[in-house]
């Protein structure tokens, strides 16, 4: 059978390009705020540019615009180049992405006029809930349908956390989402009380892990292996990589409700089951990593391929940090503290986002048939984006455990020994470190930007034949 | 059947299904075939100078 289909680039690219539009707006206001909270004035005294609307701007903008456009793009790509086919149902593809970019928008309009629901990372109101269910299920259609029409008997790994991944949010935010609305931008949690606590952190922290971490592993097992040029070091050690992670994670959320009315036993089992995810974590990261083996001289030659690998690195550690935290008597001390902001941007700059950077590196020109612009700009990024994480990290964590510990200081009398305020104040220096930190991961995603915008600014988007299968399968 | 007889059980039937996925995932007989699983990402494009395979 000769085969003349090509493959379905279009939506790839639209989902490539809006990865970085969004990269950059997202991370533009990551850098506001953080200046916010070292000089309030930055506020300007307009509600809707207040901390507490920004923010929830912010990460819906990073994580649902920036790293949602490069989980649908990336996804896309891979399920059509490991089965062989065209993506199924083009018309829903398309609805995908128009949809979702229409979910952004709106996201970008309620949260500063204050229209919220009030749940981390589930903030937005229920029309827009509706969207989202809607495009999620399309996109489930359209991913699982090229799944079907395969013609490579073999379901390959990455795949099966792009599934994975798919399938967990689709449940994840109905089930948390469900609300009474009382008007077009009022609703109320179906639940109530503690156990409308434990159905958000069931669903927080497992957006952060299906979201940001199943997905991205799918990222990850396809873009390692084609930049480095070898196969993934042991597809065995991911097939269990894979069913550890999905065994595990679902069990995990009770740790964001230490100390707090959940029952005891429920906040142990969190506890637990966190701990035990260090095993599946590190497995897939020295899969990862180890996929080098026999061939780091290329880290020297190539900085996409090395913005990959680091990127597995800080997923190594926020993976050791998170467990670490998980555990009780260390999160009395860090809970409610700038250290869990810096854990999270450990994995959310460091992983998501520079593995997110290294396959729209690899995708964009691929997209358009150019190769980079620029590789030194690369490693520009590279270096700039790797001093930013530093020291947004490092100042997060003295920050988080000078706070945690001048809240549970006491005196002989049993008096608190610092005012909160004086805590606040002494953030200050760190605040400012933190919003540098910032700025220089955003100043590397200008360069980025400009380096993949002159890579393909006069180019056309290029069709690429699907080839027949290897006989071999 | 009370819910934590079922519970129990449940517990110990999904270690039997985890630890059996190790166990299949690890057999020999899977080696051939995973290994031509892994080598999936690198017949989707017409060969290039950009997507070589290293040579081993």
């Amino acid at each position: 059978m000769t085969n003349t289909e090509t493959y379905n680039y279009k939506v790839v690219r639209q989902f490539s390009i809006m990865t970085i539009v969004w990269g950059l707006v997202g991370m533009s206001v990551g850098v506001l705020i953080a200046a916010q909270l070292a000089w309030p004035v930055l506020n300007f005294d307009v509600p809707w540019l207040t901390f507490g609307r920004l923010r929830p701007l912010h990460t819906n903008a990073v994580i649902f615009a920036f790293g949602g456009c490069a989980l649908f793009a990336t996804s896309y790509y891979v399920v059509q180049h490991t089965c062989h086919v065209k993506l199924a149902f083009p018309a829903l593809a398309a609805f995908t992405f128009w949809g979702w970019q229409a979910v952004i928008l709106l996201a970008a309009i309620t949260l500063p006029l204050g229209i919220t629901t009030s749940k981390e990372y589930a903030e937005l109101e229920w029309p827009i809930d509706i969207l989202i269910t809607l495009v999620w299920v399309s996109y489930a259609l359209v991913f699982f349908g090229t799944i079907v029409k395969r013609r490579i008997p073999h379901i390959y790994v990455a795949n099966w956390f792009f599934g994975a991944f798919i399938i967990t949010v689709a449940v994840l935010h109905l089930f948390n989402s469900a609300a009474l609305p009382v008007s077009f931008w009022k609703s109320y949690s179906a639940y109530a009380g503690v156990q409308d606590a434990m159905v958000q952190w069931w669903y927080g922290h497992n957006a952060v892990g299906f979201f940001l971490t199943a997905g991205f592993l799918g990222i990850m097992y396809y873009f390692v292996p084609k930049q480095a040029g070898r196969p993934v070091y042991s597809y065995r050690l991911s097939v269990v990589h894979f069913w550890a992670l999905v065994f595990t994670y679902i069990w995990a959320g009770p740790h964001h409700l230490h100390y707090t009315a959940l029952p005891d036993w429920a906040q142990s089992l969190g506890m637990v089951m966190s701990l035990i995810l260090l095993a599946p974590s590190w497995g897939g990261m020295i899969n990862g990593i180890m996929t080098l083996s026999g061939a780091w001289h290329k880290l020297r030659t190539d900085p996409v391929l090395r913005l990959l690998i680091v990127s597995i690195s800080f997923y190594g550690m926020s993976t050791f940090e998170g467990p670490m935290m998980s555990i009780k008597t260390v999160n009395a001390l860090s809970h409610y503290t700038d250290w869990t902001i810096g854990h999270v941007h450990s994995g959310a700059l460091g992983w998501v986002a520079l593995v997110s950077m290294g396959a729209m590196y690899y995708l964009i020109p691929r997209m358009f048939g150019r190769e980079l612009y620029s590789l030194r700009l690369v490693e520009v990024h590279f270096w700039t984006a790797t001093i930013g994480i530093v020291l947004y990290i490092t100042s997060m964590w003295v920050a988080g455990i000078m706070q945690g510990l001048m809240w549970r200081a006491v005196n002989e009398d049993g008096t608190l020994t610092y005012s909160f305020v004086e805590s606040v104040q002494a953030m200050h220096p760190y605040y400012i470190v933190r919003t540098l930190g910032g700025a220089f991961f955003l100043l590397g995603a200008v360069v980025m930007a400009y380096n993949l915008w002159r890579s393909v600014a006069d180019a056309k988007p290029v069709e690429v034949e699907i080839p027949e299968p290897a006989s071999a399968h | 059947m009370t819910f934590t007889l079922f519970q129990s059980i449940w517990s110990i039937v999904v270690m039997i299904t985890f630890l059996g996925i190790v166990v299949w995932a690890y057999s020999a007989k899977r080696k051939t075939s995973f290994d031509e699983a892994a080598r999936l990402p690198f017949d989707d494009e017409p060969p290039t100078d950009n997507n070589k395979l290293s040579s081993e």
